[in-house]
């Protein structure tokens, strides 16, 4: 049926609904191997309900979705709410992905970063070590396609593009097909093939420097998305990474 | 020392190995007063068990399985809180067997002996179903220890990378039953999740991994047991309340001393 055999997901004229109230409808979307898909669009738009569709969490009340067979995801949830009355450390968070593999779960929490914090509590982590730990958990099961819910969530500004650069990273070393969810257009322009601006229906798709133009962003967005051009062409002579130190700016084409 | 003793003592020592994890997981799934309804069920399984002529753990523990099911199924088709529908069904099946107990005549038991417990009274009998249920217990857990803890951090994450959410949701409220029906003759129905809850809550402050957690709690609650036990032989106090307070003290006095983070 599905001759692209690179193709992952591909989505036609999805709905979903909550007690009987439409939140998405008619939303078409692929995804391939190697392709980075970012879904942005205001608070409440269904970016989450898309996800969660895809994921298989939510049935759809209208539309088809195929999903590759024996597709492997690596999934980053939005949030992480911990009990208290939990001791976990970084370690056994990752152990619970059920991958036993140690030396698997010591190269994920080398790509990310967090090899130090292994035997530390979850608990103690800041936003950016969070998030980290949680893309670490969705890696180690060495997906063919990653879902990140708002990956760089709690995260400074600088933490975001050095996040996003990550996760490009990632992509071309897995050749991993990447869905994503953003806020913000402009920071994850250079690590994106595809945008698909939503707000209940799909707004317009493409790719993101057309979609920067379209009248249906311009429109969604307003002056904000203009502004945030701005914020993303500045530059900075230096860059911090998550921990807050200076990290050497390094000449473009490099790494 | 006399043979009811030791009796009493490993009888509670199977309760307590097995309180500890399945406690710990009572306490990080935030289900204390779901263990608790099922628990306060028990005694309508008594008096049905009694009725039908049937065996009694059998019947506590099918009750409190049919108990757990209906609150689920209220849960999602009916409008009304958790801890509402909780407080409405344990009282509600705990009044229910009291009444039943009463209807029937011919036959005279010793209610405080399943509402607190009769931990001096108990029969090598007894003390087989209870290392034998526990160990049943303890086992499946150790099976289903890391998709379970995957569910109780964070359920979705977990059903995508293919835990099946509500068989073990189900599996784990078995397990609840079973120790529940075993374990009912320790402490009584009204006392018996607080020998789950109390020891766990008293090793959060000296745990950093959920496996130290479950093992420290079952040594608490080892303790717990009997020292209970001894106070219970010294002042000549009801046993099973006398654990119950022995508990409330470790918890107390754990708060005193040094965490480990």
């Amino acid at each position: 049926m599905v001759a692209d055999p690179s193709l992952l997901i591909s989505a036609r004229g999805l709905c979903a609904a909550y007690a009987q109230r439409e939140v998405l409808h008619a939303i078409d979307l692929q995804v391939r191997s190697g392709e980075i898909v970012t879904l942005i669009g205001p608070n409440g738009a269904g970016k989450s309900t898309l996800v969660r569709l895809v994921l298989g969490l939510l049935a759809p009340s209208a539309g088809q979705l195929w999903v590759k067979p024996r597709l492997t995801i690596g999934y980053m949830p939005q949030r992480l709410k911990l009990d208290e009355s939990l001791p976990l450390t970084v370690g056994c968070f990752l152990g619970l992905s059920g991958v036993n593999d140690r030396s698997r779960l010591a190269d994920a929490a080398a790509e990310l970063g967090i090899a130090h914090l292994l035997l530390q509590p979850m608990a103690g982590l800041s936003g950016g070590e969070t998030q980290r730990v949680l893309l670490a958990r969705a890696l180690v099961r060495q997906p063919q396609l990653l879902v990140l819910d708002e990956p760089v969530q709690g995260v400074d500004v600088s933490g975001q593009a050095e996040l996003y650069a990550l996760i490009s990273r990632i992509r071309d070393r897995l050749q991993c097909g990447v869905l994503m969810v953003s806020h913000d257009l402009h920071l994850v322009m250079e690590s994106t093939d595809t945008v698909l601006c939503i707000n209940q229906h799909l707004c317009c798709s493409g790719h993101p420097e057309a979609i920067s133009q379209h009248p249906a962003y311009l429109e969604l967005f307003g002056a904000n998305a203009v502004r945030g051009l701005a914020v993303y062409t500045h530059h900075h002579n230096h860059r911090h990474d998550l921990h807050g130190n200076v990290i050497e700016e390094r000449r473009a084409g490099d790494g | 020392m006399d043979e009811f003793i030791i009796l009493a003592l490993l009888a509670g020592a199977g309760t307590a190995l097995v309180a500890g994890p399945l406690g710990s997981f009572i306490v990080w799934r935030r289900m204390a007063y779901f263990g608790d309804t099922m628990a306060h069920s028990a005694l309508l399984g008594v008096a049905l068990g009694l009725l039908l002529q049937m065996d009694l753990n059998l019947a506590v523990g099918l009750v409190a399985v049919a108990v757990a099911l209906l609150l689920l199924w209220m849960q999602k088709r009916w409008q009304v809180g958790l801890d509402s529908l909780l407080g409405i069904i344990a009282h509600g099946s705990l009044s229910l067997g009291l009444v039943a107990i009463a209807f029937i005549e011919d036959v005279r038991i010793d209610l405080m002996a399943y509402l607190f417990g009769d931990i001096l009274a108990v029969t090598l009998t007894d003390l087989l179903l209870i290392w034998g249920g526990g160990l049943i217990a303890l086992l499946t857990l150790w099976r289903i220890w890391r998709p379970l803890l995957a569910l109780t951090v964070h359920e979705e994450l977990a059903q995508v990378e293919g835990v099946a959410v509500e068989r073990l949701r189900f599996v784990f409220m078995l397990l609840v039953a079973l120790v529940i029906a075993v374990s009912m003759k320790i402490i009584g129905v009204l006392l018996i999740t607080s020998l789950m809850i109390i020891p766990a809550a008293a090793a959060r402050r000296f745990s950093r991994t959920p496996v130290q957690m479950a093992l420290t709690a079952s040594l608490i609650a080892l303790l717990a047991v009997a020292l209970g036990l001894a106070g219970s032989l010294w002042w000549d106090t009801p046993a099973g309340p006398s654990i119950v307070v022995a508990a409330t003290l470790l918890f107390i006095s754990s708060r005193s001393i040094p965490a480990s983070a």
